[in-house]
C-alpha cells in the first residue's frame, strides 16, 4: 500500500483547524435541532416550523436571537459561580472531544490567499494515539455539566435531574468501554486512523460485520451518552420539569443544547469510523462524501429513534446496562479472544 | 517552551484547585474543584508524552468524583456552606508538619533525580498502551493481579453488604401498599 507523504503539520494550521471544527459544528449543531423538529415533525405528520422564512429554514436565526437577548437570569440562593460556569462546561468538553476527531478531510490553503497561503489543515486537530479513549473520556466530563447546573440551582428539580446524571453516568459509562474493547482488541490499535486502515477493503470488510454485538451495544451506549430519548432521563419535561436546566435561561441554557448536539454528532462521526468503514471510498463514491452520508444517516436515526420509542425509567435504565449490555458485552469481549487466539 | 509554559500552567491551577478543595467550607466548590484538579493533572501527563496514562487519569477520576458528587448529594445540602468544628490542635500540627516535610522532599527530588536511572527505559517503536501493557504483563504482573483480587474482594463485600433485598423492589411494594391504603379509604 502506498502511504501518502503528508507536509508538515503547524501550529497555524493546527489553529485554523479548531477554527473551522468551532465554526462549523456550532452552526451544525443549530442546524441540527431545525433538523430534529422538521423530521420528528414529517414522522409525526405535522408540518414542524412553517412561518419564518422558506420551510421555516430561518427559524434557528430567530431561535438564536431569542436565546442571545433573553435575560439571563441567577436564582437566589443558588451557588452563582458553579451555575455560571455549568453550561460551558457542557459546550466545552464537547468541542475539545472533536479535536481528536477526524471531521473534514485534510487540504492546504491556496497559495493566492495572502497571510494564510500554504498552509496545511490537517483533518485531525490534534491526532494523538490514544484518540477514542481521550473522546470518550471527555464525552464523559463534559456530564459534569448537568450534574453541577442540577447540584448548584438550589431547586428540588435539579437535584433530581443531577442524581440522574449520576446513575446516567455510572450505568452507561462501563457499557461504552467494554463495547468498543472487542474491535480494539481486533484492530490492535486506539487510533481512529488504524481503524480507518483496518477497513480499507470495501463494504465487506466493514467493522460491522465482524463484530454486530459491539455495534448495537455502542449504539445504545452512545444514545445514553449523548442523553437522546430513550434515555432522555435529565431532562424529561413529564416528570422532572425540565431537571438540570429547569432554572436556566437565555443562552446559558443554549450551551447545554450546542453541547448535546456536538456531542450527537461526535458519537455519529465515532460509529462511522469504528464500525462503518470510516471514510475510505466506496465504489464509485468519494471517502469524504460517503463518511458525511454515514455520519448524517446515524445522527438521523438518533432522530428516528426519538420518534418511534417512548422513554424508559431510571431503574430501567441501571437494570438495562448492569444485568443485560454489560454481560453481553463481556461475553462478546471473550468470544473475540478466543477467535483470535485460534 | 510549550512544554514549560503547559507545565507552569497546569502546576499553579493544580495546586490552587487543591488548596481549594482544602480550603473551602462549600461541598460544591471542594468536589468541583478536585475533579477539576484531577483532569488537569492528565494535562500533565500529556505534556510528558504519556497519552494513555493522562487518558486513564481522565476516565477513572472523572467517573469516581462523580460516585462522590453522588454521596454529597445524599448527605449534604451543597447550596449552604458546612459548619466546620475543629477542636483537634495537635491534627492540625501534625499535619502541617508533614505538608512541611512534603514541600522539602519536593524541593530536593531534582537534586536527587540526577542519579536515578530508568529500570525498563521506553523501548523505541512500540506506542504508548503498548510499552504501558509490557511493563504491567511482565515485571509488574504480581502487583497488577493482587489489585486485580484486591478489587475483586471489595466488589463481593459491596455486593454482600447492599444485596440483601435485591429481589424485592422497593417503590413497586410502596406502591402497592399507597394504591392499598387509598382503596380502604375510598370503601369508607
Amino acid at each position: 500500500m502506498e502511504i501518502a507523504v503528508l507536509p508538515e503539520v503547524t501550529s497555524a494550521g493546527v489553529i485554523i483547524k479548531a477554527i473551522i471544527i468551532l465554526a462549523i459544528i456550532s452552526a451544525v449543531a443549530g442546524f441540527g435541532t431545525y433538523l430534529e423538529r422538521k423530521v420528528l415533525a414529517f414522522m409525526q405528520r405535522r408540518l414542524g416550523p412553517m412561518h419564518v422564512g422558506p420551510f421555516g429554514l430561518l427559524q434557528i436565526a430567530a431561535d438564536g436571537i431569542k436565546l442571545f437577548t433573553k435575560e439571563d437570569i441567577v436564582p437566589q440562593n443558588a451557588n452563582k459561580l458553579i451555575f455560571q460556569i455549568a453550561p460551558s462546561i457542557t459546550a466545552a468538553t464537547a468541542f475539545i472531544a472533536l479535536a481528536a476527531v477526524p471531521v473534514f478531510p485534510d487540504f492546504t490553503i491556496p497559495e493566492w490567499i495572502p497571510l494564510l497561503g500554504g498552509v496545511f489543515v490537517p483533518s485531525i486537530a490534534a491526532d494523538i494515539n490514544v484518540g477514542v479513549l481521550f473522546i470518550l473520556g471527555m464525552m464523559a466530563a463534559g456530564l459534569y455539566g448537568p450534574l453541577l447546573a442540577g447540584m448548584a440551582q438550589a431547586n428540588k428539580w435539579g437535584i433530581i435531574g443531577s442524581a440522574r446524571t449520576a446513575i446516567q453516568f455510572l450505568s452507561y459509562e462501563v457499557v461504552t468501554g467494554l463495547s468498543i474493547l472487542a474491535p480494539i482488541m481486533l484492530v490492535g490499535s486506539l487510533s481512529l486512523v488504524d481503524f480507518n486502515e483496518y477497513q480499507t477493503g470495501g463494504f465487506a470488510s466493514w467493522m460491522v460485520w465482524q463484530q454486530p454485538v459491539a455495534f448495537i451495544l455502542f449504539l445504545i451506549a452512545g444514545f445514553a451518552e449523548t442523553n437522546r430519548t430513550p434515555f432522555d432521563l435529565l431532562e424529561n419535561e413529564a416528570e422532572v420539569i425540565s431537571g438540570y436546566a429547569t432554572e436556566y435561561s437565555g443562552m446559558r441554557w443554549g450551551m447545554f443544547f450546542i453541547g448535546e448536539y456536538a456531542n450527537m454528532i461526535t458519537v455519529s462521526v465515532i460509529a462511522a469510523v469504528m464500525f462503518m468503514g470510516g471514510y475510505n471510498d466506496l465504489g464509485f463514491i468519494a471517502g469524504w462524501l460517503i463518511v458525511i452520508l454515514k455520519i448524517a444517516f446515524i445522527f438521523f436515526l438518533m432522530l428516528w429513534v426519538r420518534a418511534s420509542w417512548p422513554h424508559i425509567r431510571p431503574d430501567q435504565l441501571m437494570w438495562l446496562c448492569w444485568k443485560v449490555l454489560m454481560p453481553i458485552a463481556v461475553i462478546n469481549i471473550v468470544i473475540t479472544g478466543f477467535v483470535m487466539m485460534v | 517552551m510549550y512544554e514549560q509554559i503547559a507545565f507552569y500552567l497546569f502546576s499553579v491551577l493544580i495546586i490552587g484547585l487543591f488548596l481549594v478543595t482544602v480550603l473551602t467550607k462549600n461541598v460544591l466548590y471542594s468536589m468541583t474543584s478536585l475533579a477539576a484538579g484531577m483532569v488537569l493533572i492528565a494535562g500533565i501527563f500529556f505534556t510528558l508524552g504519556a497519552d494513555f496514562l493522562g487518558v486513564v487519569q481522565l476516565i477513572v477520576y472523572v467517573g469516581a468524583i462523580m460516585a462522590l458528587y453522588a454521596f454529597a448529594m445524599m448527605f449534604f445540602d451543597v447550596t449552604k456552606d458546612v459548619k466546620e468544628n475543629n477542636t483537634n490542635g495537635s491534627l492540625i500540627f501534625l499535619l502541617g508538619g508533614l505538608t512541611a516535610l512534603m514541600f522539602v522532599i519536593i524541593m530536593s527530588a531534582p537534586i536527587m533525580s540526577e542519579n536515578i536511572q530508568a529500570l525498563y527505559p521506553p523501548m523505541a517503536g512500540v506506542t504508548n498502551p503498548q510499552a504501558v501493557g509490557m511493563v504491567l504483563f511482565t515485571k509488574y504482573l504480581v502487583p497488577f493481579e493482587v489489585a486485580a483480587v484486591m478489587l475483586l474482594v471489595a466488589m463481593i463485600a459491596g455486593i454482600i453488604l447492599a444485596g440483601k433485598k435485591m429481589d424485592q423492589s422497593l417503590t413497586t411494594e410502596d406502591d402497592v401498599i399507597v394504591e392499598i391504603d387509598i382503596l380502604e379509604e375510598d370503601e369508607k
